[in-house]
């Protein structure tokens, strides 16, 4: 082992707790709101710790340019963003590639999950802007994407649910936050339908041994368990009065003159 | 093996499982994966007998056949016109649809739809593809004359109307204004300009409260306070 990377604390675990008080399989404190901005379609604004994201879905509406529409299904576009004060050093605004690689891989997560084909020639916009950065912002994004999908009325098999494991000096650890994503020796992004239990995104960065990987894909897939109950519970919040609505008169399905 | 998960009106979100076996029917926004029917969509459940479906909650406006709807002519075309919907999707109106008259060869199709007017017509065809055919050649569809246009969304159109049309119907009597509902939220109205304002307050009312208790007692209040 080399030495320590410059501005890095002493230890990521003291006393067998993490920095911020954690222990090794526990989650940083999520909260989720569903339907926070009135002009989108569907909308959610989440927080995983200190990291912070707001998510919005429009959509489906006509496809443009003209080009990318798909004549069986819909085409869904998805843009990641860090504003330019979600960092600690001012992050520079417009598309970079890291940029660029993240709205892919989350495309790619929540498409699974989505009945495209119900939609042919429309496009579905996702919009996920990270107002505050601090490890997990792809985890993050993906369900908040899901939840401001399923709150804009589209069809969907499941909600898919993401979450990252990573490795601090030796030991698995869920959920890294930013001096154990910075100092950690690796970390393992997931997204999964926890319905099904299908995995929709799998990355990694770093090393770790096969036993240290199915280690982290079960501690993840657990949490993604909890998540997905928090953000069910969110889309139900939302419409919480509705259930005692009386069946007064739910008209005729058709219109009228 | 038949199990049933949830219970009539109960909140589902996507995923959620409704029901289990076979005796079951998925209808509307509900599907079928092996023995077992899942939520698609955020909504109301509903089980009526065997089947099992889900009112959504939110969403688009997604054409059906023999749906009846306002529109917006947004071109004149040589063998027809071509309607906005308030969907994803833009409708077609064909030449021998749009009206019921004769209309000669080369004949100026303004006369009929202009750029803009907004008309009163059904859906007659939809292909798998969401390519929308309408018609407005039979009453009660129509070309909407003068009036304003109140938008509210899809899934509300049901509350708005209510049984037997009696939510409109009470407003159309006390406001004496003409009403036409869509069922893809576009609404029409026409009467005298004060009336219209009245009608656009409590049409926007149902829209917001439409899942609160006493909906139609406050709306008839409403009414009475301005008469």
């Amino acid at each position: 082992m080399g030495g320590k990377k410059a501005g890095s604390p002493d230890k990521l675990i003291v006393n067998g707790k993490r920095l911020d008080g954690r222990k090794l399989d526990e989650l940083r404190p999520i909260t989720i709101k569903a339907g926070v901005i009135p002009n989108a379609d569907g909308s959610c604004a989440l927080t995983m710790g200190e990291t912070r994201v707001v998510a919005a879905v429009y959509g489906p509406r006509e496809c443009f340019p003209k080009h990318f529409q798909l004549q069986d299904r819909a085409y869904m576009e998805c843009i990641y963003t860090m504003v330019a004060f979600s960092t600690t050093d001012r992050a520079r605004p417009g598309p970079s590639r890291r940029s660029t690689e993240i709205s892919k891989v989350i495309k790619d997560a929540l498409l699974p999950a989505v009945f495209m084909e119900k939609y042919p020639r429309t496009k579905i916009d996702v919009y996920i802007e990270v107002t505050n950065a601090n490890a997990g912002t792809r985890t993050a994004a993906i369900n908040a994407a899901a939840v401001a999908l399923a709150d804009a009325g589209i069809e969907m098999r499941d909600i898919v649910t993401a979450i990252a494991s990573g490795k601090i000096e030796g030991q698995v650890a869920l959920d890294l936050f930013e001096p154990e994503d910075n100092f950690g020796e690796a970390d393992m992004p997931l997204a999964m339908m926890p319905k099904t239990k299908e995995i929709t995104l799998l990355q990694l960065d770093g090393e770790i041994t096969r036993e240290e990987a199915e280690q982290m894909i079960e501690m993840s897939m657990k949490a993604c368990e909890e998540i997905y109950e928090l953000q069910k519970k969110a889309l139900k919040d939302k419409y919480a009065s509705e259930k005692s609505a009386e069946v007064e008169g739910e008209g005729d399905e058709n219109g009228s003159v | 093996m038949e199990k049933l998960y949830v219970s009539d009106r109960e909140i589902v979100v996507p995923g959620d499982i409704l029901a289990e076996g076979i005796e079951y029917l998925p209808s509307g926004k509900a599907y079928r994966e092996g023995e077992k029917i899942f939520a698609s969509v955020m909504g109301m459940a509903s089980v009526k007998g065997r089947v099992v479906k889900v009112i959504p909650l939110a969403g688009r406006y997604m054409p059906k056949k023999m749906d009846a709807l306002v529109g917006k002519v947004i071109a004149v075309l040589p063998g027809g016109w071509s309607i906005e919907i308030n969907s994803p999707y833009a409708a077609d109106l064909p030449l021998a649809e749009g009206t019921s008259e004769y209309i000669p060869r080369g004949a100026d199709l303004t006369r009929f739809f202009d750029l803009g007017d907004y008309i009163f017509a059904e859906v007659t065809l939809i292909t798998e593809t969401k390519f929308v055919k309408l018609s407005a050649s039979r009453r009660p569809y129509r070309r909407l004359r003068g009036g304003i246009l109140i938008e509210i969304s899809p899934v509300k159109v049901p509350r708005l109307i209510g049984k037997q049309g009696s939510m409109v119907g009470m407003i159309k009597d006390a406001t004496g204004c003409e009403i036409v509902v869509g069922q893809n939220g576009w609404v029409w109205a026409k009467g005298t300009p004060e009336k219209e304002a009245l009608v656009e307050k409590i049409i926007k009312t149902i829209e917001v409260e439409s899942h609160k208790k006493g909906l139609t007692d406050k709306i008839k209040k409403m009414l009475e306070e301005n008469k």
